[in-house]
């Protein structure tokens, strides 16, 4: 079964008098363990695609299922509830807290987590974490501290503390250099190998080569559909 | 989420930025201050201005005979000599709410001089009292003693002097064992009053002459039997009775017939007056009420006719003074409610500049699982958290500031539960007053707007 399935998704804007439909009947199927690269121009529709397949977003019409569960018609709380189990996001930006430790920004999701978990699990789970991605030793870093790609480590492990099987990245390398945007993107291949869904969004070519996968849409439609890639070396 | 893990989140986000929520809990912190001192200061000096009306004698009931007409005209006010001894002893008795009780007869004053060796002085006032007319009217006696019970039973020829007499009479000079004489009776000078200094009516009160009311009676102004109204006396003069003593018999059995044989001594059928003080202030009605029902009902008085006596008392004075205190405490206490509610206008600016400013943060939780109830809750504690430490501060600042204010200016300070209780629920409920429509609005955000907002 379909990790996600997208059945003729459609989302359109009411401004006022005028409706902008941004998609326009989108529909998609992405397996679990898959790497897929969601590549448009500005104003395709990508980010909209994107907050909707994040349940930040509900589509206009059509069905979206996350593994196998109705998410499009959720209410926010229950959307709420599907983000901070089932989705993790990475951002263009990082959006860590600031004069906040890394080990504080990587367990703050638990917060909302409904399973009861005392001060010291959350905090070995989150040093855990930390330690997955390289960052054992600066743990009470603040982000200040930190340079863009350390802080782009501490946001995967903040998006990877509640082990989401799906991983949303939104331009992850659009505020780093070439390096370190070669080291992020590294750890998405590593995460992607231990089965975790990475869906990544950009609109660079060198960063979607990484994916197995790459997804073209253009004024709110897949660009004749999807196609595969040949597994690189 | 729980509360308290709420509470740690917002304990964490205030402690990001120490200063702003220092500057932020200022307002509230002045504001509850203020509260504490005002309540502090008012509470002192109502209390103080009570006691001084209580030394002023607010407590204070004056039973005076009533203003009989006869054939229409009137007579004036006690011209009618209808208190007696015995009243005084069953108002002591029987009224709960009555302290001190006391009789009291007044020599006329342009009547009476005063003379020692080659100096003369005409006092003020001559009182003929009981001994615990000291009491009554908060004086002391600096020097020597005061009269005793036996000694006003016995009519013994002592006197009190107030200042202005020693100070005009004997030259400043210590007048204890010093023998006077008013008009044209001997009297043994045994104690001095404190001062009082002149009361409300510019009356100099230090000019005066106390003795007990018996031997006013009968050495100043003399029986006044013939008018009296009331003659079912029933006082004792017996020498027994005058001086009483357990089991020590002074004279001889009388026998049956040796009263009726000998001199009478006369008995004291009327007071001009009767003095007497409350339990407290609060009392002063209840003691009116007690007095006036025993009164009529020991004169005989039938419903519906009127009193034979008048009773005065200082309430409206005193109820004028408090209403004072009170007045000032009020408005005070408004002043620094105002002072609050402007602290807790600052809370609700500072938490919208900080929900705009962590628009981004919103924006993340909610991308990480908040609800918009967490959120709510979130910055709804922290202005609560702000509030309340800012109330804690307030109260600590405003008992400081009362302590301070009691150890430089010497003001009443008196410390009130209350404000604190108040202090506190009103610093809380700001909290949530004030803190609410940010907290409302950051939970309202629509996290996709709020992630990309710069």
């Amino acid at each position: 079964m379909a990790l996600i399935e997208l059945k003729n998704v459609t989302k359109t804007y009411f401004l006022g008098e005028i409706d902008v439909p941004v998609l326009k009947g989108i529909t998609l199927s992405i397996d679990s363990g898959e790497y897929v690269a969601l590549m448009g121009a500005s104003g395709s529709g990508k980010s909209t695609l994107m907050n909707i397949l994040g349940c930040l977003d509900r589509p206009t019409t059509g069905e979206y299922l996350l593994e196998g569960q109705e998410v499009g018609s959720l209410s926010g709380d229950r959307r709420a509830l599907v983000r901070n189990r089932k989705i993790g996001f990475v951002f263009q930006s990082f959006n860590l807290l600031p004069r906040t430790s890394a080990l504080e920004n990587v367990i703050m999701p638990l917060a909302y987590s409904d399973r009861d978990r005392s001060g010291r699990s959350r905090a070995e789970r989150g040093r855990e974490m930390l330690r997955r991605v390289g960052l054992g030793d600066r743990m009470h870093h603040y982000p200040n501290q930190l340079s863009g790609g350390q802080q782009q480590r501490v946001a995967i492990a903040r998006a990877l503390i509640n082990h989401p099987p799906v991983l949303f990245a939104d331009e992850p390398t659009g505020n780093l250099d070439s390096k370190t945007s070669e080291e992020v993107m590294a750890m998405f291949d590593d995460l992607n190998r231990e089965g975790i869904t990475i869906i990544l969004v950009t609109h660079a070519l060198e960063v979607a080569e990484y994916a197995r996968r790459v997804v073209h849409i253009s004024d709110g439609k897949l660009v004749s559909g999807s196609y595969r890639k040949e597994e690189h070396a | 989420m729980t509360l308290g893990s709420t509470t740690v989140l917002a304990l964490k986000a205030l402690k990001r930025n120490p200063t702003r929520a220092l500057l932020t809990a200022l307002g509230i912190i002045i504001g509850i201050a203020a509260v504490i001192t005002m309540m502090e200061i008012g509470n002192g000096s109502s209390t103080s201005i009570r006691n001084s009306i209580e030394k002023m004698g607010a407590n204070t009931i004056l039973i005076i005979p009533g203003a009989p007409r006869q054939a229409g005209v009137s007579l004036g006010a006690g011209s009618q000599m209808s208190l007696t001894p015995e009243d005084v002893t069953a108002i002591g008795r029987d009224c709960l709410a009555v302290g001190n009780v006391v009789p009291i007869v007044n020599a006329r004053s342009s009547n009476l001089q005063l003379i020692y060796q080659n100096q003369n002085w005409v006092p003020g006032e001559l009182v003929g009292t009981a001994p615990e007319y000291l009491d009554i009217r908060n004086w002391t006696v600096v020097e020597g003693r005061a009269f005793t019970a036996r000694e006003v039973a016995s009519r013994a020829a002592v006197c009190l002097v107030g200042q202005t007499i020693v100070r005009e009479v004997f030259g400043g000079a210590s007048p204890v064992d010093s023998r006077i004489r008013l008009n044209n009776s001997n009297f043994t000078v045994i104690g001095v009053l404190g001062e009082k200094g002149a009361n409300m009516m510019g009356h100099d009160e230090d000019d005066v002459v106390i003795a007990p009311w018996t031997t006013i009676r009968m050495r100043i102004t003399g029986l006044k039997t013939g008018t009296a109204t009331n003659t079912t006396s029933t006082a004792s003069t017996l020498p027994g009775d005058l001086y009483p003593a357990e089991g020590v018999a002074f004279y001889p059995e009388q026998a049956e017939n040796l009263e009726t044989d000998t001199l009478l001594i006369p008995k004291f059928t009327q007071v001009d007056q009767i003095l007497l003080s409350a339990v407290s202030p609060e009392q002063v009605d209840t003691a009116v009420d007690e007095v006036t029902t025993l009164l009529r009902e020991r004169h005989r008085i039938k419903p519906g006719e009127v009193d034979d006596f008048r009773i005065r008392n200082s309430a409206e004075f005193m109820s004028m003074l408090s209403g004072t205190s009170t007045l000032m405490s009020n408005l005070l206490l408004g002043v620094a409610l105002l002072a609050l509610v402007v602290g807790g206008v600052g809370i609700m600016n500072i938490m919208l500049v900080s929900v705009t400013e962590r628009t981004r943060e919103i924006g993340l939780r909610m991308a990480v699982g908040a609800r918009s109830r967490d959120i709510l809750q979130q910055f709804l504690v922290e202005a609560i958290i702000l509030c309340l430490s800012g109330g804690v501060i307030g109260i600590l600042v405003g008992h400081g500031a009362g302590l301070l204010i009691e150890s430089q200016l010497g003001w009443p300070i008196e410390s009130s539960p209350t404000a604190v209780v108040a202090a506190v629920t009103v610093s809380a409920g700001v909290g949530i007053l004030f803190g609410f429509y940010p907290a409302w609005k950051a939970s309202k955000l629509d996290p996709i707007e709020a992630l990309r907002y710069e």
